[in-house]
């Protein structure tokens, strides 16, 4: 399969998986560029899915491919095995062999790739993932961050087409946690393969997700690009209560003075804690919907950073003393935001769509530190 | 696997070992040698499908192949011996096909010594195999390896020591084994009389000193044998 085909088409599932009382039944069309986050509460069928797509489950009436090249398709009683699909795959659990050193483990599946065919190279790979200093170790002499990095380094080492990843953040503590998210973002940026990422947490979704699906129960409940789901997604299972709005923007100024650094998105810029990031960066911010207030004219002097201008979209009840305000900032289609008043704000504010509203934001968390 | 030519082994106590019991002793290591690969070989892809087979017939399959565990041997040698004889469905087909009849010879002494000794090398087999999981030949497959390449590169390796103490209870049990060659084999010097049938004999003609030195050589192998293993077993484990 050439790469360009790979990068038109992406991944392609059509399936059903039913086992006991749990049933999967799928038809879904990811891109082929950037990760697609697969999100939902545990039971949800996300490791059956990737486990599928690489062929170590055989669901029932299926298709799925990767552009041109078709994986299983049981209208032709085609089957591919794990071994022939050009995927890698990171597991929840590291599955490193013991019997092996680091180095070992990390050449393993490289071998049996073709030389003409390694995109990936071995030294890049080991020098990006820090993995020099622990080649000759014993597996069982590795802390949790860096079995995931292990595991990461020989799948990637596969030269893979698409990179499946299960939870490969579990068992970390947080800065470990932290660590090997900016491992995944660097091999990301270095070697643009497509990834399928299976979280059940908010932050990595929000760090690394292009596209997001979120499947419950073994449906697909909502896919699509991560803003737009993320903005209509706060009633899903995991993301309860988890109003808010993400954005991407680019840094534009530093003020090491003020400890602040700005950042730019289209239709409007905000102030957050300095970014120790260079010019130009592109970063991720979640704006929690608690952490926006509204004002019907501008604040006035104040301790706030940021207040944009804004028009309402939309005016919802969240529970029944709750408010959620969805508002746009900057040229329609702009960026959206959302506010989470009390429902007693809202009627003396006498809020409706289309109204000019001031918003006014305590606190913005940055995602990418 | 005819010794017709009497071989003397070099054994701790030379005196009291006559040449026919250096004959025995041979017989016996080549009975379990033989039966032991042979075991390793058909029992690793039994074992394979008993750990991991869906079917109905599992349960079934494991409790024939456990069946030596508990029955008599003299029970197992009894009915291979039927089977065998002229009249027996195996006696009738080896006519057939011309072939050397197999009960009092090396041959059939394996063939019971293969379906004696099965569940000692079977069930450490298929419980290590279990305990292995399908994690590690999952990450194979995902690093482009087939079933047979991941046999070789990821299951052997990790099942070494299970392997390992399978082979050493089938070969231990080999050479412990007496019911069944008493039914079967008979004692034929250099064909099927071993160890334990030599023992016997000179128990019954009341000889304790040639009793002494096999049944100790014996008692000294089983030690040494195990306490190797064991060290083995904990370098693997501490490693």
């Amino acid at each position: 399969m050439s790469e360009t085909s790979a990068a038109e088409r992406g991944l392609f599932a059509t399936f059903r998986r039913a086992r006991g009382d749990f049933s999967l039944e799928l038809d879904l069309e990811l891109p082929a560029h950037g990760t697609t986050v697969l999100f939902g509460p545990s039971g949800a069928g996300k490791t059956t899915l990737l486990r599928c797509v690489a062929g170590l489950e055989r669901p029932q009436m299926a298709r799925i491919g990767l552009g041109d090249a078709v994986f299983q398709d049981d209208a032709r009683a085609l089957f591919v095995p794990t071994h022939r699909r050009p995927l890698g795959y990171v597991f929840q659990d590291d599955a490193l062999f013991p019997h092996l050193n680091v180095r070992e483990n990390v050449a393993f599946g490289m071998r049996r790739v073709r030389p003409q065919l390694r995109r990936v190279a071995w030294e890049p790979t080991i020098e990006l993932l820090g993995l020099g200093p622990l080649l000759d170790r014993r597996i069982t002499e590795l802390s949790g961050g860096e079995r995931k990095r292990v595991g990461l380094g020989r799948a990637l080492l596969t030269s893979p087409e698409l990179l499946l990843l299960d939870e490969p953040l579990s068992g970390l503590d947080r800065p470990a946690r932290r660590a090997v998210l900016d491992y995944l973002l660097e091999v990301r940026a270095r070697w643009e393969i497509p990834m399928i990422y299976v979280s059940h947490a908010l932050d990595e979704l929000l760090r690394l997700a292009d596209h997001l699906v979120l499947l419950d129960a073994g449906r697909v409940v909502d896919a699509g690009p991560v803003l737009d789901v993320t903005a209509r997604a706060a009633s899903f299972p995991g993301l309860e209560g988890q109003h808010g709005a993400l954005l991407v923007a680019s840094l534009v100024e530093h003020d090491p003075g003020a400890g602040l650094s700005r950042l730019e998105f289209l239709g409007g810029a905000l102030w957050v804690p300095q970014v120790a990031r260079s010019l130009g960066s592109i970063v991720r911010v979640w704006v929690r919907a608690s952490d926006v207030s509204i004002w019907l004219e501008a604040p006035g002097r104040s301790s706030a950073l940021n207040v944009l201008l804004a028009r309402i979209v939309k005016v919802e009840a969240a529970g029944p003393y709750q408010t959620l305000v969805e508002a746009e900032v900057g040229l329609a289609p702009g960026r959206l935001f959302r506010a989470l008043i009390t429902k007693r704000s809202a009627v003396e504010l006498g809020l409706q769509a289309t109204q000019q509203v001031f918003l006014q934001l305590k606190t913005v968390a940055l995602l990418t530190d | 696997m005819r010794h017709h030519s009497p071989l003397r082994l070099p054994l701790p106590s030379g005196r009291a070992l006559n040449s026919s019991d250096g004959l025995a002793v041979w017989l016996t290591l080549e009975l379990a040698s033989v039966t032991t690969a042979l075991l390793l070989l058909l029992g690793t892809p039994l074992a394979w499908w008993l750990a991991r087979t869906q079917s109905r017939f599992r349960s079934v399959v494991g409790a024939i192949v456990a069946l030596p565990l508990v029955l008599p041997p003299t029970v197992l040698g009894f009915y291979l011996l039927l089977f065998w004889g002229p009249r027996g469905l195996g006696g009738q087909l080896s006519r057939v096909l011309h072939l050397r009849p197999l009960p009092f010879s090396f041959a059939g002494l394996v063939v019971a010594s293969l379906i004696c000794s099965l569940p000692f090398v079977v069930q450490p087999l298929s419980s290590a195999i279990r305990a292995l999981g399908r994690g590690p030949l999952e990450a194979a497959a995902t690093l482009r390896l087939g079933p047979v390449q991941s046999f070789f590169w990821v299951a052997l390796p990790l099942l070494r020591s299970s392997f390992l103490t399978a082979g050493l209870l089938g070969f231990a049990h080999t050479v412990g084994e007496f019911g069944v060659v008493l039914m079967l084999g008979g004692n034929i010097p250099g064909q099927t009389r071993v160890l334990s049938i030599a023992l016997f004999e000179h128990v019954e003609a009341l000889d304790y000193t040639a009793a002494h030195a096999l049944a100790l050589g014996l008692v000294l192998f089983s030690f040494v044998t195990l306490l190797g293993w064991g060290r083995l077993h904990e370098r693997n484990l501490g490693s």
